[in-house]
């Protein structure tokens, strides 16, 4: 059975001729060489093919080469980003602000950090999945040293204003770091214009490969971490580690593939979602989560009331897609980003998230889209939940067993 | 999920053939109503409410289940799990009803461990609807 992929917020595929580019830096008929070996021809290839892709990355983002430094994700950027810029200010105080909604990379370390002895914020989205700046010129004190947030959130798709938070971060003296891993490479940012100082991206998200990514790093005004590997101090004793040459020219590949087409990305990716939601938005009882004005068309994160979403998935069983479920998860709870907006926990379990990209097809979205209907309609027949609904029964006001 | 093939048999037969896989329900005012007992368990918030009734008929001094029906909302085991114990139930006494225990279910349809309360659910739901049967005989 053919396959709809609309889980693109989870990974892209590669593209074929960032493939081709990355092979011909493995083989000892390829560029085969070590970047940090300054001795011979083959190191210096393999220096100029890394220096190409820094260059390719530092145009799509707008800022300087020398400002990044090669990670093997977003999750290794967010941690030494977080954990290196806390513990190198720890002497400035020991206040930090993040949101509820952070990707577990973020998180993570921050929980981490709190048995190191810093104080964290949590700051809570509102329904519709935002975090204003009111929300962090109230969070932040005179001790406050980071703040983290992310730029695109990747359940919902929701969009921080980062330039406006980085313009008071800056006012305050306070490091700014942006989790934009959903976000590099599909829609624009521009880090000579804006006030963030730690950016981390990932390739995997934006048609390049798995583990690989980048940390920005600010030189002006100059942001210094503490870094989490020690070793021949390569990328600037920032990150220890021979560079995964092929990895790093698939990034940069991507990269630049990205800066020439993400407006046409992004108009096609509008079009799918508009397809879409024409399709499906007259299916009684549903809630589009994040419901923001400021949104990545990309993602569409649905409740619908009275079907689990693992059954839901299980009934799409030809389409790729992910769940904010309990059932999809190995802890057993519902998405804490839903749970965060204020959405009930029930709600929580109906969603599913739709991510759309590059490779797909007005055709896919339409097929979906009726699938959904069907097995939604079909799901509600057997839901019990559907049938007290259908009776009148006030849900909330059933004492559950 | 890396559910076995008679889980996702199990779902399937059930989505595509609802009637058949003895999806519906009895309403007060349905002819035998009297004689159906309900078992309604789960709740929403924890993602899984798993609705069972049963028809008994006394035969020679026992009550028999005779007919059984469901409604389940969770995910794909606890809608396999409920249809499962719906074929397990038919002609059964309520004795032997009771005595149907989640692990048969689990053996049954190889539920990987993190489902295992699907099971439980549905063992909860047979027992529950028993009582209901009883405490309607009781009010006779």
């Amino acid at each position: 059975m053919k396959q709809i992929y609309l889980d693109y917020a989870s990974t892209t595929p590669v593209e074929e001729g960032v493939v081709k580019k990355m092979t011909d830096f493995m083989s000892f008929d390829g560029n085969f060489g070590n970047p940090a070996s300054r001795s011979h021809s083959f190191g210096w290839k393999a220096d100029e093919a890394v220096e190409e892709a820094r260059n390719n990355l530092a145009t799509l983002i707008g800022c300087d080469p020398r400002e990044i430094i090669w990670t093997s994700g977003a999750t290794e950027s967010d941690n030494l980003a977080i954990k290196g810029a806390a513990r190198f200010y720890k002497n400035k105080g020991n206040h930090l602000v993040t949101s509820k909604i952070e990707h577990k990379a973020v998180l993570d370390p921050f929980r981490q950090l709190e048995d190191e002895g810093f104080e964290v914020t949590y700051l809570e989205p509102n329904s519709s999945g935002e975090i204003s700046i009111e929300q962090v010129a109230e969070a932040v004190t005179d001790k406050t040293i980071l703040v983290s947030l992310m730029h695109m959130n990747n359940e919902l798709g929701t969009i921080t204003d980062i330039d406006a938070i980085g313009e008071l971060t800056r006012s305050k003296g306070i490091i700014f770091h942006v989790d934009a891993a959903q976000s590099i490479g599909k829609i624009a940012i521009n880090m000579s214009s804006n006030k963030i100082d730690l950016l981390s991206i990932s390739a995997h998200k934006f048609y390049g490969p798995k583990g690989v990514g980048a940390l920005f790093v600010r030189r002006k005004p100059r942001v210094r971490l503490e870094p989490l590997f020690h070793g021949g101090g390569h990328e600037r004793g920032f990150r220890s580690g021979t560079l995964a040459t092929h990895q790093i020219v698939g990034l940069g590949e991507a990269a630049r593939i990205a800066h020439q087409q993400m407006d046409d990305d992004l108009r096609k990716l509008e079009n799918l979602k508009r397809i879409f939601w024409e399709e499906v938005k007259d299916i009684e009882e549903i809630y589009v989560n994040g419901d923001s004005k400021n949104k990545f068309p990309g993602i569409l994160n649905i409740s619908f009331n009275f079907v689990e979403g693992e059954s839901l998935i299980m009934a799409l069983k030809s389409i790729a897609v992910s769940s904010g479920s309990a059932c999809t998860s190995a802890s057993l709870e519902p998405s804490y980003v839903l749970r965060a907006l204020g959405r009930k926990d029930e709600l929580a379990h109906s969603s599913i998230r739709f991510s759309f990209g590059r490779y797909t097809t007005e055709k896919d979205v339409r097929e979906t889209a009726l699938l959904v209907k069907s097995s939604v309609e079909r799901l509600r027949e057997i839901s019990p939940l559907w049938e007290m609904y259908q009776d009148g029964v006030d849900l909330d006001k059933i004492e559950w067993a | 999920m890396a559910y076995s093939q008679k889980v996702v048999d199990k779902f399937e037969e059930t989505l595509n053939n609802p009637e058949k896989a003895s999806v519906g329900r009895w309403k007060p005012g349905d002819e035998d109503y009297h004689r159906v007992g309900t078992g309604i368990v789960g709740a929403p918030a924890c993602g899984d409410v798993m609705k069972l009734q049963i028809k008994c008929q006394n035969i020679d001094g026992k009550n028999r289940i005779v007919d059984a029906r469901f409604k389940t909302y969770g995910c794909g085991s606890a809608i396999a799990s409920s249809g499962q114990l719906i074929d397990m139930l038919k002609g059964k006494t309520l004795e032997e009803a009771q005595a149907i225990s989640n692990q048969e279910i689990v053996d049954i349809l190889e539920l990987p461990a993190i489902k295992i309360h699907c099971s439980v659910l549905a063992e909860e739901a047979i027992h529950r609807a028993i009582d209901d049967f009883k405490s309607l005989r009781n009010n006779d």
